[in-house]
């Protein structure tokens, strides 16, 4: 079921403790800044979050980190200049750290979505990443068994959806959000406009409104504002 | 085949990392599709000329990737895999992370120029993890890059602070990929690394008796 709610708060309330959540977003493009802080505010803890990183400077799941609600990071690259909140969790032992290349991290995103129930891949063969995984040779090729990831929530940024839950989005913050919003029991979208169903052309839908559940209206900030005006 | 001066080029100095960015540049054959990864390989990209019609691929979902922006040109939606804002050139295109990564590991990338802490005599590469007690691991896209690529280019300097070579007979370092390094760009000189072993393309500043010298795996000299 598809709504359309009128603040961040209203649209993370239904998140429970426990539950996986995937957080779009590579850098600051396409990260859904409010709904992270809606997330934090609403007190839902012992978290698990599939995010690329694991959060930077003081900031959206730097702060849910800080605040001790995330319990597992699943991500690619947690380790950055400014990523001093998980780097403290780590290393007092209070967070739990699947490390996960970031081609598999999207294909088993995406595997999730699918309804596909692992595959192999030469990528991290031979390495400490696929130790205790299962190999095999395929086409003369050392390939490790990788399975999907499921999440609970998903909270992503794109640019407009329309009245059908339709998504399009702008230039790199795209990233993760198509393949999360799949992935997710249940996905929550902030975009800056909400156009009339028959608002998107077809043609250049790239999220098709199936995969969405809540959509929620945030202003743009930033140097993108202006640009997309 | 001999160590044998004359079957490779030489330079008198070392080189310097522009100049062994311009030499990579050069090496790209034209219409090719390339990956740069962070650090030194960016400088590749100010030595590539528009008759080479190069394409740029940055794995956050993006081909046709130009310039840094500047000014008025930066736009928080369009940065690149180093979190830097880029510009598009006509013709680019953008995609998810899944479809991005399928251009990786689905072998659609001609080459990638990557830094390194090791490369194996055979091309296996290290350049993810340290393996330091403590270090928080981690890995982006780097075994992706370290697979699916057609190519994959090496950019380092030959010898660690310490004087030790990088390139090695087996890594000390955790691995990134297996046998998958097919050229290495350092300031000393040029080598090919495969099955065989490691081969002297060019010298720079250096001879091959010198450079033999420095690296603990057996040299051989590019056929004329």
């Amino acid at each position: 079921m598809l709504t359309f709610v009128d603040s961040v708060q209203e649209a993370v309330a239904g998140i429970k403790d426990g539950s996986t959540v995937m957080i779009g977003g590579f850098g600051n493009a396409g990260q859904p800044f409010e709904l992270i802080d809606a997330l934090l505010e609403c007190g839902a803890t012992d978290l698990t979050v599939v995010n690329n990183n694991a959060g930077q400077g003081d900031q959206g799941l730097a702060l849910l980190i800080k605040e001790g609600r995330v319990r597992k990071m699943i991500c690619s690259f947690p380790r950055q200049s400014d990523s001093w909140h998980f780097d403290a969790k780590y290393k007092a032992g209070e967070i739990e750290l699947e490390l996960v290349p970031q081609g598999n991290l999207a294909e088993r995103i995406r595997a999730a979505g699918a309804g596909i129930g692992g595959f192999f891949t030469p990528t991290g063969y031979g390495t400490m990443l696929a130790e205790g995984k299962e190999t095999r040779i395929i086409d003369g090729r050392g390939q490790v068994f990788e399975t999907p990831i499921h999440a609970d929530v998903a909270l992503i940024k794109a640019l407009k959806a329309d009245g059908k839950g339709n998504l399009v989005y702008r230039k790199t913050a795209r990233n993760f959000g198509p393949i999360m919003a799949a992935a997710a029991k249940h996905t929550i979208v902030q975009v800056s406009e909400i156009v009339p169903t028959g608002g998107l052309d077809p043609e250049n839908v790239v999220t098709p409104g199936i995969y969405v559940n809540t959509v929620v209206r945030v202003a743009r900030s930033g140097s993108a504002a202006e640009k997309v005006a | 085949m001999s160590l044998t001066e004359t079957s490779i080029k030489t330079s008198e100095t070392p080189l310097g990392r522009d100049d062994l960015a311009r030499l990579v540049a050069r090496d790209i054959a034209p219409g090719s599709f390339v990956n740069l990864g962070i650090g030194q390989p960016t400088l590749v990209s100010n030595y590539l000329t528009e008759e080479q019609n190069i394409t740029l691929h940055t794995e956050n979902g993006m081909l046709g990737m130009g310039p840094e922006a500047t000014g008025g040109e930066i736009d928080e939606d369009l940065i690149n895999a180093g979190k830097i804002p880029v510009t598009e050139l006509p013709g680019a295109s953008y995609f998810h992370h899944a479809d991005s990564f399928a251009i990786m590991r689905g072998g659609h990338l001609d080459i990638c120029v990557l830094g390194a802490f090791q490369v194996s005599a055979t091309g296996d590469l290290a350049n993810w993890h340290t393996g330091a007690p403590g270090a928080i691991p981690a890995v982006g896209g780097a075994m992706d890059l370290a697979t699916g690529a057609k190519d994959v280019f090496v950019m380092m300097t030959l010898l660690t602070r310490d004087g030790a070579s990088k390139i090695v007979e087996a890594c000390t370092y955790p691995v990134t990929g297996v046998g998958c390094v097919t050229r290495v760009y350092t300031d000393k000189g040029v080598f090919l690394t495969g099955p065989e072993g490691v081969t002297v393309r060019e010298t720079f500043g250096c001879t091959l008796e010198q450079l033999q010298e420095l690296l603990p795996v057996p040299l051989k000299a590019a056929a004329a």
